[in-house]
């Protein structure tokens, strides 16, 4: 059945076979009778990463295969999700090693995206803690970690589902002796002081900023730095220390609909702005606060997606390289110029990672969202040229809509990544929109078909 | 406490196992192949520190199924039979392995394996019996009447089986899903209103049981629409193409 499907940005919208499986042998079956196809967890990529004509739930695929509480190595299907993992972790006194800022993803989508956390400058990325995991290429299972058949596994941490579908994951844990945060806020008057305050705080092991990317003048990059340790038992509050591993009530609120566009414009999130920066009316604020609100603030509004309105939104994410910093405040300065009304963005330091395909690389990592409207494609085209010229390069899980030479510019082993999904991707079999978009499989080439047909006449010739 | 859970490789099933481990029962699994079940029971295990083991059993091969039972490690306070075969109705009409496979899948094996369960609950005069039945067994329309028929074979079964152990202490509850998604309705488009999610099937029937009801329609209008269907005089009935 075609079913309309969106990842979280709401954009693009396509119309999709989906189809899922809970065993191996019904996941096989799949791969035999429907391609091309791939891979979607819970569809919290922005963009078009995980879309596609047909696409392969791993939803159902979501059983626990064990937990080592000793040595803290969890291993699972690829779709069990975050949330699903801290619930039953966390109480035991393990902690998820690198993650996101939503909870709401699948684990086989942490490895395709390789995703990081706000404690990527100590821990790196999540194929940093990655022991040893599966993946159905066109050639079958394949077993692989850094050490066994390390080409699948290099392409595949990052690869965005082109070498097969990820089945199963073994990972590494962090051991904490409770569930909560000692967190540190401190604001910043503007750009300068905030990656000032990033150096001096690099030690912690957690740290991100909220940026207004609306101001100008002195207070341009005016924001709110966030820090934060696991907090030990003896900085927990009497009432805390009671559970120490007690887990975050699971309250939500929700967005039920979209909202008219209008909702958002440059007042609007000038007035939000200014809400989040004088909330904090100390300079510098300390507290232990539960794990969900300092990692995943927005987890706790459901579908807070839908508030971009029907049109939905691209995050746009980049890094620079760290010597590039007049890149960041030129590519800052077009943004508060424009207008074109962006939430807060996020900041966040980079530490060094030189991986095969993975998005993080030292230096200054920037995310912020823009609305769709008339005119957004063109600016952003003109912020990529930006990112290109300093040296940077874009995320693929918040991408919808970079120019394939974009793509084969900016990210350095390109070509070796291109070369090893052939290998186990031969038949273009695992498919995507931003993959054709890319030029990463896309249609056989013209000069393919010609060959193709050349072989056909022979065979006939043979017959005859 | 132990739930005993037949067919335990289905969406439905799996959210059962779930349901019933959350609220901290040993679950034992029960399917034709146990090399699936593996995962599942490890996933059990650590997600609810419960106990969870897994059993070879066999809908149509009737002679195992009190020696299926016997040899179960503990016997199982709650038994859930879930297992099912929708079949191709149209090839079920002139193919009679296809059909027999309807009929014995979802009646004749089912009859089987709880005349065992009955017979010990009986006897030790506590225990409970939940079947997935179907609304299709409400009335028999000419798009799965193979299906329906021996589902409402199943739902009279069931509902005698109530009213005899009723007199033993023994509660036997039926329930009537409607529509729900899972792998088996993947191809088709389904009214959302009407359709339930695994979970969704799962939670009532933990809830229903708790509460000892007698028939369970999972999402409530649907007993209203099998009312309508089956008040539908049968010779304006018999025109319809349902």
């Amino acid at each position: 059945m075609q079913k309309r499907l969106a990842n979280w940005g709401n954009y693009p919208v396509v119309a999709s076979e989906e189809s899922s499986f809970s065993r191996e042998d019904q996941l096989q079956d799949l791969l035999h009778t429907q391609t091309p196809l791939i891979a979607r967890g819970n569809g919290r990529c922005y963009g078009d990463a995980s879309l596609g004509t047909h696409s392969i739930s791993t939803l159902k695929y979501d059983k626990v295969l064990s937990f080592d509480i000793e040595k803290g190595l969890f291993e699972c299907q690829a779709g069990v999700t975050l949330d699903q993992i801290l619930d039953i972790i966390v109480p035991k006194g393990w902690f998820l090693p690198v993650t996101p800022g939503t909870k709401f993803i699948t684990v086989g989508g942490a490895v395709a995206s390789d995703v990081h956390g706000k404690n990527h400058h100590v821990d790196g990325a999540f194929s940093n803690q990655v022991v040893s995991m599966d993946v159905i290429t066109s050639q079958g299972l394949i077993t692989c970690s850094p050490d066994q058949e390390p080409d699948l596994y290099w392409a595949t941490c990052g690869g965005m589902g082109l070498t097969g579908i990820i089945t199963r994951v073994q990972f590494r844990l962090k051991k904490v002796e409770t569930s909560y945060i000692k967190q540190k806020q401190i604001k910043a008057r503007n750009l300068d002081e905030v990656i000032r305050l990033f150096e001096e705080n690099k030690h912690y092991t957690y740290s991100v900023a909220w940026i207004d990317c609306l101001q100008k003048g002195d207070s341009f990059g005016r924001s709110i730095l966030i820090l934060g340790e696991h907090a030990t038992k003896a900085e927990l509050s009497p009432q805390q220390a009671q559970a120490p591993l007690q887990l975050p009530s699971k309250k939500k609120l929700t967005i039920p609909f979209n909202l008219p566009s209008f909702v958002l414009n440059t007042f609007t999130v000038k007035a939000f702005n200014w809400l989040y920066y004088a909330k904090n009316t100390k300079r510098e604020i300390n507290n232990v606060v539960s794990y969900e609100p300092f990692f995943y603030p927005l987890d706790a509004f459901l579908h807070w997606n839908r508030g971009y309105g029907k049109a939905g939104f691209v995050q746009y994410q980049f890094v620079l390289p760290m010597d590039q910093k007049q890149g960041l405040v030129e590519i800052l300065q077009r943004i508060s110029s424009k207008g074109l009304g962006s939430f807060l963005a996020v900041l966040k330091v980079f530490g060094k990672q030189d991986n095969l395909i993975s998005f993080p690389m030292e230096g200054y990592t920037l995310a912020l969202d823009f609305p769709v409207r008339k005119g957004l494609f063109e600016f952003l085209d003109e912020l990529d040229a930006l990112v290109l010229q300093y040296g940077g390069r874009l995320y693929l899980s918040k991408d919808a809509r970079m120019k394939q030479e974009v793509f084969w510019q900016s990210y350095p082993h390109v070509q070796r990544f291109a070369g090893i999904v052939k290998q186990y991707n031969s038949d273009n079999r695992f498919r995507s929109l931003q993959s054709d978009r890319l030029l990463l499989t896309a249609a056989p080439s013209a000069a393919e078909l010609i060959m193709n047909n050349e072989e056909l006449i022979i065979r006939e010739a043979v017959v005859k | 406490m132990t739930v005993l859970i037949l067919g335990a490789g289905s969406d439905m099933a799996v959210a059962m196992a779930r349901q019933f481990a959350a609220e901290k029962y040993d679950v034992q699994l029960a399917a034709r192949n146990t090399s699936f079940l593996q995962a599942q029971e490890n996933d059990l295990r650590i997600r609810y520190g419960i106990n969870a083991s897994s059993h070879a059993f066999d809908a149509v091969d009737f002679a195992s199924h009190p020696g299926f039972y016997e040899s179960l490690p503990v016997k199982p306070d709650i038994t859930i039979c879930v297992f099912g075969y929708l079949g191709d109705q149209e090839l079920g009409q002139t193919n009679w392995q296809e059909a027999s496979r309807i009929i014995h899948t979802n009646y004749t094996g089912a009859v089987s394996i709880l005349n065992v369960v009955a017979a010990d609950y009986a006897a030790r005069r506590q225990g409970t019996i939940i079947g997935i039945s179907s609304v299709a067994g409400e009335r028999g329309r000419q798009s799965n009447y193979l299906y329906g028929s021996a589902k409402a074979g199943f739902t009279a079964y069931l509902s005698g089986l109530r009213n005899r152990l009723f007199h033993n202490g023994v509660h036997v509850m039926t329930v009537q899903p409607g529509f729900v998604y899972t792998r088996m309705t993947e191809g088709l488009t389904l009214p959302p209103l009407l359709t339930a999610q695994p979970t969704d099937v799962a939670s009532a029937i933990v809830k229903a049981a708790k509460a000892k009801k007698n028939v369970l329609y999972v999402k409530w209008f649907w007993r209203y629409i099998m009312l309508i269907i089956k008040s539908i005089p049968e010779f304006i009935f018999k025109k319809l193409k349902l």
